[in-house]
């Protein structure tokens, strides 16, 4: 007699991927198959989702994620990420300036008035969510249109390429803290090569963040505004563009852009705080010296085109810093509970794996309700 | 799968990290080692720390024997090898245990003794035993650094109080070389004295939470409980008394996993280790030929006599 509940697995396995497949192309004859240049596009905002989560800034990779994994965005970011295990680290970028971003939208909820203006870009934010029932019927012809006719209409010249930031305002009138250089001089915590031993210092911390799944960075940060927490923030700036990658050149040793990426950052401004530096030594110190309150930051930044998340993650970077210092008093301050949470490879893969058979698991826990039920009530038999 | 994949499918930095992780955990016997841990191409969960031990630890010509629930057969058991054998050219695959150099296992460890040149990987969801006690890992660490386990151990009383039973089923607390206490994964019960002085090296891995630990050959491994309420394995015995058998192979010293019979409806008991189940078996029909053997050169015997 066979293992009637586990045998055959390899066959089985087989028979799924053929059926997934299956309903991947199953639509009809005249079916045609998702072109990735497609889903690059038409697709913009999942596209940078799975980029952002997947951590890897492969452009037409992620459409392949999209495309294998039928829509899913845990999964597509799954498959980038493992893809990036099996790459080397060849080299490490210097430190990049977001001031040379080339810009697609920026905005700020602080100022009405901003150096450079306020740019709003594409965005859904003002966007009346009605149902466009002609798109059910998209002509060709009509779809380039579209495009023809907005490249016509805009003087795109007359845009800039980039725009100053608006906190450096903020931080000539005196009213942020200067720039901290120790983390500079430390170097970054690389999240891919070193594992979280807490506590972390804050640039593990954002790298974590980065590449953390949007739904959960958005959840625990919103537990925050609502009232588990209290960081209140303005945004300050949030950019959306092309950063230039640089990287020194193999022989001369000399910077040179090597391509770019679309990013997402933000910048929020939350309530002052009493000056000084997180350490409890620092924080004497700078009394002493009696520097004046500032008001107090988070950043947030990511890959690809992605506002909520990058504004979840500024308002958590808050949160976490005021945890890091005071300790922690709401979820959203404790760096375990975020940091350890908002992985979504790690935490799909452990949702799915109870799917898995837990037999053996399970005949053991079986073991010991009988033996505490019979104890229970020793006369009745099991 | 395309060839650009190196052996092994981790890069060399990453393999090289788990085996200097692995020395560390053998160094100190159940301390948990932390690692980056790399995304495997199959879900946190589904053993990736396992995954990762056995891709950095095996060599090419070495053999290799994957099992899920016992079974080498078990869907997840035969995604894993068929993705280790992908990933690793040379290499062979066993389901037999004496003929594995290395057995990545979730949730048993083989009926059979394992040897010194033998190697064993646990797949491990939670690496922490005090996590039932404990959610913040940095307090853990303190904790596990002072010995102090009065946490779990108040909770094994307080089980004792309510059901007048220890609760554990499984994962069950074991310390090891008198200081750091385990997750002992989620093997049954039924196997935590195997891990007590083994011969074989048990290494374990969980991929998700970045830890690797190990349990070295000849080192104590003691299941927490207390002098007078012992540690108990599962009990197979029925309502008289008799230790239940595998309807299989008729053994009566092995963990039985219980089903019902789709045909007959009945409750009834496997060997949950399918590789010993098919060698008694066959050890039973070995016995039977001799003694059917026996029987005929007997009745031969009377014939002609």
């Amino acid at each position: 007699m066979g293992y009637v509940a586990i045998k055959g697995g390899g066959q089985a396995i087989d028979e799924t991927k053929k059926v997934f497949d299956y309903l991947r192309t199953r639509q009809s004859d005249d079916a045609l198959p998702l072109d990735s240049n497609i889903i690059e596009n038409q697709l913009r905002l999942l596209h940078s989702r799975v980029i952002s989560e997947g951590g890897v800034y492969h452009p037409r990779l992620a459409s392949i994620a999209i495309k294998q994994s039928q829509g899913d965005t845990l999964e597509a970011a799954f498959a980038l990420r493992a893809y990036r295990s099996t790459q080397p680290r060849l080299l490490e970028t210097p430190l990049h300036d977001t001031s040379k971003m080339r810009i697609t939208r920026r905005i700020s909820s602080a100022f009405k008035d901003i150096s450079g203006g306020q740019m709003l870009g594409a965005t859904t934010d003002y966007h009346l969510r009605l149902m466009r029932m002609e798109l059910l019927d998209e002509s060709p012809e009509k779809f380039r249109a579209i495009a023809q006719q907005w490249l016509k209409n805009t003087a795109i010249e007359n845009i800039p390429d980039t725009f100053p930031k608006v906190l450096e305002s903020l931080r000539a009138e005196g009213l942020l803290p200067p720039i901290d250089k120790n983390p500079v001089e430390q170097g970054p915590f690389d999240i891919t090569r070193e594992p979280l031993v807490f506590p972390v210092p804050r640039s593990a911390a954002l790298a974590t963040m980065a590449r953390g799944e949007q739904g959960s960075l958005l959840a625990i940060a919103y537990s925050n505004m609502r009232g588990y927490g209290d960081v209140h923030p303005t945004v300050a700036e949030l950019r959306v563009g092309y950063l230039p990658v640089l990287l020194p050149h193999p022989i001369t040793g000399e910077r040179c852009e090597i391509g770019e990426v679309e990013i997402t950052e933000c910048e929020v401004v939350a309530m002052y705080e009493e000056p000084g530096d997180t350490t409890p030594q620092n924080k004497v110190h700078s009394n002493m010296n009696k520097s004046k309150p500032t008001f107090t930051l988070g950043y947030g930044a990511c890959f690809g085109h992605n506002e909520v998340k990058a504004i979840s993650m500024a308002i958590l970077d808050r949160a976490l810093q005021k945890g890091m210092a005071d300790g922690p008093t709401n979820p959203s301050e404790d760096p375990e509970f975020v940091l350890l949470h908002v992985d979504g490879i790690d935490s799909m893969g452990f949702c799915t794996h109870y799917k898995m058979p837990h037999y053996v698991t399970f005949q053991s826990d079986m073991d010991r309700l009988r033996a505490t039920q019979q104890k229970s009530n020793p006369k009745e038999s099991i | 799968m395309s060839a650009a994949y190196p052996f092994g499918f981790l890069d060399e930095y990453a393999k090289k990290e788990v085996r200097r992780t692995t020395l560390k955990a053998v160094a100190i016997p159940g301390y948990q080692v932390p690692y980056s841990s790399r995304e495997m191409p199959m879900g946190r969960g589904f053993g990736t720390g396992g995954l990762q031990l056995t891709l950095a630890l095996i060599g090419e010509g070495e053999t290799l024997k994957v099992i899920d629930q016992g079974s080498d057969d078990s869907v997840n058991a035969v995604s894993l090898r068929s993705f280790i054998e992908m990933t690793c050219a040379g290499i062979n695959t066993t389901t037999k245990t004496e003929e594995a150099d290395l057995i990545q296992s979730r949730h048993r460890i083989p009926e059979k003794d394992l040897r010194e040149d033998q190697l064993l990987v646990l797949q491990v969801p939670y690496p922490d035993p005090l996590v039932v006690v404990e959610p913040s890992e940095d307090k853990r660490k303190t904790l596990h650094g002072e010995a102090d386990y009065s946490r779990l151990l108040v909770k094994l009383y307080e089980d004792i109080v309510k059901f007048d039973e220890i609760t554990i089923s499984h994962r069950y607390p074991t310390r090891i070389n008198n200081h750091y206490v385990i997750d002992s994964s989620p093997i049954p019960r039924w196997d935590v004295p195997k891990l007590h002085q083994s011969k074989a090296l048990v290494l374990f891995g969980a991929g998700r939470e970045k830890k690797i630990y190990a349990v070295p050959p000849y080192t104590k491994a003691e299941p927490l409980a207390f002098e007078d309420v012992p540690f108990r394995v599962e009990n197979f015995t029925d309502n008289n008394g008799q230790r239940r058998s595998c309807q299989r192979c008729n053994c009566t010293s092995s963990f039985l996993d219980e089903f019902i019979d789709s045909t007959t409806g009945k409750k009834v008991y496997q060997c949950s280790d399918t590789d010993w189940c098919d060698t008694q078996q066959s050890l039973n029909r070995s016995t039977q030929a001799a003694t059917d053997s026996e029987n005929v050169s007997k009745i031969g015997e009377i014939a002609h006599g």
